[in-house]
Parts: structure tokens; sequence; C-alpha cells
């Protein structure tokens, strides 16, 4: 039903769209096929369609972030024949998850400083060493490091041509989510670029959360975990109690 | 048929997590151990982040020591006053293994100290049981009747007590001592510790080996669910919905054992376990030598 109701926004978008050159040229239309993605019990990755429409003629990137955070990255080195964690880093300014998409290769049409300033591009992503580790040196390898591991989890992606336009200026990408998503409010920024210069610009917001079961078992054992563990122990109690009583009987 | 795990926050197969817990029980209910040390590696093998794997084990455990020590209660197989000495040293040593579970995690070297905790005790006892069992094999017609127990330092300790069922008066320091150190290995290898209690109530305290496995279940249950109620607290790393998942595939898979073990003869049945267990071993030392695919890995993140 909500895809139906969203497929009909997304075709009166598209009425609504003039051809050729318009006159609003800064306005970009962008809609989701759902704002909100739901963990639930089955929840195993999910597909996020984002559309609309962008005037003129220039070039669209669109970049996905999840929620910033500061995360750990560790080295492991060799001792006594041992694979040992070693050395540590904590980077700040790091989304939880970025995906990217555009039309064509950034460089065929973005100009380094607008990538640099709204952070278009992993390598563009703002993330530095918190003010304890402020003196390492070679800070950048665990970057390249923490950038790679994300891209290994599916959480880092940053192929071009994965968003194709379909007449009338209607764009479209398709963005996978993988099951190992960490929840909060992600932005979605859609940049028009147009002879170098960024015409026009607009953000979406879209909510991850849990649903259901799950979300009430992960509440219930943050916000109570000791009534959680007295519950985990009363469960595994009656289970033991009752497959010692089915076993009796056989 | 995925089913997404609330508190390890990843997506599994279900039948996988039922055929593991089913397969485990299976060769618990056939070799009539715990599972644990076999159930917690598995774990890590599928992708089971390693402090989420040691403490829903620990409440996974619980349920089958309960339905164990039912069984031998009916029998009268259960010494109640050296299960509960033995307890309060599982108590101590549990929570202390807790908090030192918890500033390893800090560290960043938890994940070490369980696998290499896992490759020093499955080398020893998978070694031992597999002499043994050849041993056993070859001379299996010469049956050499040795001593209950024998006399040493070990029972000249103070705070003596009386023991009847298992017909012992000994120190109560030593049930306390190894209670502790089970409990500490409770706690940081997610396992309910009989095959280190087991061998240790027959040879140091020289308990008659009837009501041995009773009485080390009775501790176990505690020890475990103290370890169940302190990670819930401390870590958040209880998983009840792998848990329960565990016990269902346990509970099924420990029946067919039970039955299927009646008909292997015990040292045959030794050696395979031998073999399965120096199996496991190897393959956690191998992904401890082995150059790791990335030398950098990520830590989670910080203050959220």
């Amino acid at each position: 039903m909500k895809f139906l109701i969203r497929l009909f926004v997304f075709s009166a978008v598209l009425a609504l769209v003039t051809p050729g050159r318009s006159v609003q040229a800064s306005a970009i239309t962008v809609d989701l096929s759902d704002p909100i993605v739901k963990i639930t019990a089955g929840f195993s990755g999910t597909d996020l369609l984002i559309f609309g429409v962008a005037p003129g003629d220039g070039d669209v990137v669109v970049v996905v972030r999840g929620p910033i955070r500061e995360e750990v990255v560790r080295k492991k080195e060799q001792v006594m024949g041992v694979w040992v964690n070693r050395r540590q880093m904590v980077l700040e300014n790091v989304p939880s998850l970025y995906m990217m998409a555009s039309n064509r290769d950034l460089d065929e049409f973005l100009p380094g400083g607008i990538a640099y300033t709204h952070q278009i591009g992993v390598e563009n992503i703002r993330m530095k060493p918190t003010k304890e580790y402020a003196h390492v040196k070679d800070w950048e390898t665990f970057r390249h490091a923490l950038i790679r591991n994300k891209e290994n989890q599916g959480l880092y992606k940053w192929k071009s041509g994965n968003l194709v336009f379909q007449g009338n200026r209607l764009f479209r990408t398709k963005i996978h989510f993988p099951a190992n998503l960490t929840v909060g409010t992600f932005g979605i920024d859609t940049y028009l670029i147009e002879k170098g210069e960024m015409v026009a610009f607009e953000t979406t917001l879209l909510n991850v959360r849990k649903f259901g079961i799950e979300a009430e078992v992960y509440n219930f054992a943050h916000r109570h975990s000791f009534a959680y563990g007295v519950l985990a122990i009363l469960v595994a109690g009656l289970a033991g109690w009752m497959a010692n009583a089915a076993f009796r009987k056989a | 048929m995925q089913i997404y795990l609330p508190i390890a926050e990843m997506s599994v197969n279900i039948f996988l997590i039922l055929g593991l817990g089913g397969g485990v029980g299976f060769l618990s209910g056939l070799f009539g151990v715990g599972g644990g040390f076999l159930m917690t590696p598995l774990l890590f093998f599928i992708g089971i982040p390693s402090p989420v794997a040691v403490a829903t084990e620990a409440n996974q455990i619980v349920a089958s020591s309960i339905s164990g020590v039912l069984a031998h209660f009916r029998r009268g197989n259960v010494d109640v006053k050296m299960g509960i000495v033995l307890l309060i040293g599982g108590v101590l040593g549990s929570s202390f293994g807790v908090w030192l579970f918890t500033v390893l995690k800090n560290l960043g070297q938890i994940d070490l100290v369980i696998k290499l905790s896992y490759v020093v005790f499955l080398t020893i006892i998978g070694s031992l049981m597999l002499v043994e069992s050849v041993r056993a094999m070859q001379k299996r017609k010469k049956a050499v009747k040795s001593k209950a127990h024998y006399h040493n330092w070990l029972h000249g300790l103070p705070f003596k007590m009386r023991f009847r069922k298992s017909r012992l008066y000994i120190s109560a320091l030593l049930p306390i001592a190894i209670g502790f150190f089970v409990g500490l290995l409770a706690a940081i290898m997610g396992v309910g510790g009989g095959f280190v209690m087991v061998p240790a109530m027959i040879y140091l305290l020289g308990m008659p080996t009837s009501v041995v496995v009773g009485t080390s279940l009775l501790q176990i249950i505690f020890v475990t669910a103290n370890v169940t109620i302190l990670q819930a607290v401390n870590n958040q790393t209880v998983d009840v919905v792998l848990a329960l998942i565990l016990m269902i595939g346990g509970v099924i898979g420990a029946q067919f054992g039970a039955r299927f073990g009646s008909r292997m003869q015990g040292e045959h049945l030794r050696g395979l376990l031998a073999v399965i267990v120096l199996g496991v071993c190897a393959k956690l030392s191998y992904d401890l030598i082995a150059v790791p695919a990335d030398l950098y890995s990520l830590g989670g993140s910080v203050g959220h």
C-alpha cells in the first residue's frame, strides 16, 4: 500500500516536470521508497530506492551518511608468533555508513573544491584523531584501514555510474543497506552539479530503527540490564526443566 | 530463514544455529560432557562476536545443567554440601572473571585472551583424552584397581569439613579454590568448566565418581547464572534470542546423543571426542598464528 502511494507521488512529480530548461533551475526534488528502514526479526539487509527530479542538464551525486561517531581502529602485530592488537587509534567524525551514487565518474564533472567542502567521496570525509591521539604521526594509515574495513563490511560504497537518468531529468538509484546497520537518523544529500558549479542541493532524512520484538529485547537489555539477566536465567531454567520433564516421559 | 539477533546485531540463518545447537547437544549427550567448550568456538567460527558468544553460551549452559542435575538428583547422586562450598569459590571466581573480562574488552585484548585460553585448555584436555583412550583400548583386559585417593599436603590444610555424601573429611579451602578457578574459566571462556572440575574432584578431592557429575552440575548452574547476570549488567552481551535457539537445538540433540552413546564403547567415544576437541583447537591456533587478512580491525564505536 505504502509503495503504491510512493509510486503515485513519484509519477505526480514526473508529471510536473516541464521539458527542457526549467526556470527554477536550482530546485531538486528527492524522495525515498521508504522513509524508515525497520530492523525487524527477519531483517537481513534491505534495498532503498532514492529517486527525484534534477532540472537543467547537470550531473547528480547522492551521498547517504549514517550517524557520526567516534570509531576505534586497532592494529595487530606479531608477538611470539601470535597476532596481537598492539596499537590503537580513535578517529572522530566517522559516519557509521557512507554510500555514494552518481551518474558518471566524479572526476569528470566535480571540482575538487566542491567535493572537499561537502565531503563528497570517502577521502574527503573529515575524520581525524581525537585529542588523545592527535600526536600520532601515521594516523592516516589508520584512516585508510578504517575505510577499507568499512568497505569490506559493506558499509562504505562509492561506485559511480549507479545512478541513472530516465528521460525528463528523472533520476533514480538503488542503495543496498546490509544487515549490520546501526540505528539512528541518516542524512541523504543530493547535489546537482552543472558546469563545475553546485546549482542545487537537497537533504532528505532517513530513519533507521529497530522494530517489534528486536527493539524491545535490545532496549530491555540496555535499560534494565539486571532484570534482563534475571529473565535470561528464568528462560533457561524453564527450558531446562521442560527438557528434563519431556526426557523422563520418553 | 534469516533471523536478526538483537544483541549480536547481526542476521544469521536460524537453521544453522539450530543445527549447531543440535550437533553439540548430540555430542554432549553422547559423551556426557557439557558442550560449552565446543559451542563457544563454533559460535566464533560463524562470526558471532566473541563477547556475545561467551556470555550467551553461559546462559545456555544454565538450561542444560538444570535438565542434567534434575536427573542426578532423582538418583541421589548430588552432594549438596560439597556443591555449596564449591559454589562459594565459584561465585567469587566468576565475579572476578567478569570484571577481568570487562577490563580486557576495553583494552581490546579480550578476543586474544579467550582464544588463547581455548587453545591451552583444548590442547591439554584433547591430548590427555586421546592418550587415555588409546591406552584403554590397548589394555582393556588388565583392570588396575587403584586406591580411592592419595593423602598429601593438600589434606593438611585448615578449616576441615565433613562431607557425608562424598565420605570425605577435608579442608573447605580446597573445594573453594577449585570452584574459584572453574568460575574464572566460566566467565572468560563461556563454559561450565566440568572438564576441569570433574578431574579435580576425583583426583584432588578424592570424591567418589558416582557423585562427581551431579555435584559439578549443581555448581555449574549457579556459576553460569552468576556469569549471565554479571555479563548482562556489565557488557550487555547476553543474546536471549540466540540462547533460546541454541537451547532448543541442544535439548533435541542431547536426547539422540544419549541413546546413541549407550551403544558405543567408552574408550572409542573418548577417542572420538579427543579428535573433535583437537580439531577445534587446531582451527583456533591457526587463526591466531596465520597472517590476518587485514592487520587493522575496527574496535567498535565509542561513547554512543
